[in-house]
């Protein structure tokens, strides 16, 4: 741990601009993926345990296309159709049933379904790592110190973009004002006739639909195993917990954070404290907010 | 205790000790049936009754599990070295060193749980509701990933378990015992438990815990005990367990939170949650189910579970016992206030 400190800071301090740049990579597909939970979170108290699962679902439907001969990017429309589609399935015969219920309902549906999305991929898949490649170039600098693949750039600028898509989706079209109106207090916006009803589907399927890009993303930049889908919900759930909903600057500053705890947990204290690092930063961030509310006589409910 | 509580005791414990001398070949998976009814009723304690769903249960059984491994082999040989060789050097334990190995194991497995069970209690009841599950979600994945980078103890590899020193064919029935008997003491232990007064704290946390609190009811220290004991017999179990798999590796067979860490809960949502039979009920019949899917469906079993749950999450909450108390109520002593149903009806 301590030769890995000298080489970071003492030997090759250059090693830190690809660390930084990678947390930069991975942390725009987790600002997607926690900004569509914070969605759903914030407009139907769902909490959506399957996020994680999504997104790698959207993952392998790429993964099939490019299979088929398409390339990823032009995956990404369809991709979006399908997961929304299935968002709205997985609403009308799920979510509208544990809506009003007490929210542990929710989750342990959503739990139920992660279990069956996880499975179904395995069986169809298998548990062998995949990925796509793009055939994008890689880019060295500073004498081969730091590689940055294209298709990571890429990613990044398609994320971006996406997340500008959906602001200004939720800030200027009627839809997005009727999700808002829904979100502040849906009872208030039902009597001002709206269809909450749709509105809930509509969100639900919007999120999947953004995981899904997300998923291309992640298969294109990173690696699609039917397993790591709740360590991505894991991370979501850190982010959204830290950020607070309807938070945008928080979610994505969040996201930024968390990849480059993940990248220098991986580098300083090895490989197999990568996962391990979003988990404990989720209970660290728990005990945060914990200790802040218990300040003012409040628990974190 | 009625007559009807009697005769079902004597049916279970009839059943419970004919069970695997009729069917012998079916010991091991009985044995685990009394594994998941103890998982499903000590969930029971803070989960149903308490309001407090954890999904971090499995923690304790999967610490139990390393902490009883690690005593019963360092006992008499240096740990380090055994796990190093990854099974290679198979040291021979006498009868005397299992058995004395074995029993110090499952106690302190037990005793150390409900140690950790304090110390995370402090950190993890301050959260309420979908906080409270997330975290403990959290704290089990994060207990296998860890446990997953010791290397003393394994790591990523895992330990293999000293091998039972009798006759291969004793070796279900012993572990069959002690399953049945620990499955038979935690369910005397919360059937205790709840007809003392903590019974009457617990669902007053469960209704309202802020109003419990201003009560006087001291909710910290109830909550903290009632998560200790389901801590003690999850340890205890998970080192039974761990001796019975004979091999453990952290993800899989330790901390399965994805997988176990579910299914407890849902046996206690599949039987009735908040109720002494309902977990059991529920364990006892999820077990059958997936023993029956694992061998007729093989390959679609995980997918046949999730199914599963998603069905009794989504269109059967209440459960076995909880539909039965809304059918029959008077049969549990619960006095319907005929008035208040039609005001009901008519509303």
């Amino acid at each position: 741990m301590l030769d890995n400190l000298q080489l970071l800071f003492v030997y090759a301090p250059i090693m830190n601009v690809q660390m930084i740049l990678d947390g930069i990579f991975v942390g725009a597909v987790f600002a997607l993926i926690a900004y569509g939970l914070a969605l759903v979170w914030g407009v139907m108290n769902v909490k959506n345990i399957c996020q994680g699962d999504m997104v790698i679902m959207g993952g392998y439907i790429a993964f099939t296309l490019y299979q088929l001969g398409v390339h990823p990017i032009f995956a990404i429309p369809i991709v979006a159709a399908v997961m929304f589609i299935y968002g709205w399935i997985i609403y009308v015969m799920i979510i509208r049933r544990v809506i009003d219920n007490d929210m542990f309902v929710s989750l342990l549906a959503t739990f139920g379904l992660s279990l069956l999305m996880t499975q179904v991929m395995n069986l169809i898949y298998g548990p062998e790592v995949q990925t796509i490649d793009s055939h994008f170039p890689i880019a060295m600098m500073f004498d081969d110190f730091v590689t940055i693949p294209m298709v990571k750039i890429v990613s990044l600028a398609l994320a971006m973009l996406l997340a500008a898509a959906v602001v200004i989706f939720m800030k200027k079209s009627r839809m997005g004002q009727a999700i808002r109106a829904t979100a502040q207090d849906a009872r208030a916006a039902r009597v001002l006739g709206i269809n909450t009803d749709n509105i809930f589907a509509f969100t639900y399927s919007l999120n999947a639909a953004i995981c899904g890009v997300a998923g291309v993303l992640v298969s294109m930049i990173w690696v699609l195993q039917p397993f790591y889908g709740i360590i991505y919900t894991l991370r979501t759930f850190a982010i959204v917990t830290a950020a607070g909903l309807g938070n945008l600057p928080g979610v994505i500053s969040m996201s930024f954070v968390l990849g480059w705890v993940e990248q220098y947990a991986g580098i300083v204290a090895g490989a197999e404290w990568q996962v391990a690092a979003s988990v404990l930063m989720l209970l660290a961030v728990l005990m945060w907010r914990q200790v802040q509310m218990r300040r003012q006589r409040q628990v974190v409910r | 205790m009625t007559r009807n509580q009697i005769l079902l005791y004597l049916v279970i414990a009839v059943s419970g000790v004919l069970g695997p001398i009729m069917f012998p070949n079916y010991t091991q998976q009985m044995a685990v049936m009394w594994v998941m009814v103890i998982m499903a009723s000590t969930w029971d304690i803070t989960g149903g009754q308490m309001g407090y769903n954890s999904l971090g249960n499995i923690t304790f059984f999967g610490v139990g599990m390393y902490v009883s491994a690690v005593i019963q082999v360092s006992m008499f040989y240096d740990i380090s070295l055994y796990t190093a060789s990854y099974g290679a050097i198979k040291p021979v334990f006498t009868d005397q060193q299992y058995f004395v190995g074995l029993f110090a194991g499952i106690l302190a497995a037990g005793v150390s749980c409900v140690i950790l069970a304090r110390l995370l209690g402090m950190v993890v009841f301050g959260l309420r509701g979908p906080y409270f599950a997330i975290g403990t979600l959290g704290v089990a994945i994060a207990a296998g990933q860890i446990a997953g980078t010791m290397d003393t103890i394994g790591g990523g590899a895992g330990i293999s378990m000293p091998f039972f020193p009798w006759d291969i064919q004793l070796r279900s029935a012993f572990f069959y015992i002690i399953c049945f008997t620990l499955a038979v003491a935690s369910h005397f232990t919360i059937r205790w438990l709840f007809s003392t007064q903590f019974g009457l704290a617990a669902n007053a946390i469960r209704d309202d815990e802020d109003k419990a609190e201003a009560m006087g009811i001291p909710t910290q220290k109830y909550k903290q005990f009632g998560w200790g004991i389901a801590a003690f017999y999850m340890g205890c179990i998970g080192a039974v367990f761990g001796n019975m798999v004979g091999y453990i590796e952290p993800v899989e067979v330790a901390f399965p939170a994805p997988t176990f860490g579910i299914f407890m809960v849902a046996m206690a949502l599949l039987g009735g949650k908040g109720t002494l039979w309902g977990p059991v009920l529920g364990a006892v019949l999820f077990h059958v189910v997936k023993e029956t899917t694992w061998t007729y469906l093989l390959g679609w079993q995980w997918v046949a579970l999730g199914f599963i749950l998603i069905v009794n999450i989504v269109y059967f909450q209440q459960g076995i016992m909880g539909w039965l108390q809304t059918k029959y109520p008077e049969k549990f002593g619960i006095i319907v206030d005929q008035s208040n149903v039609q005001a009901k009806e008519e509303a």
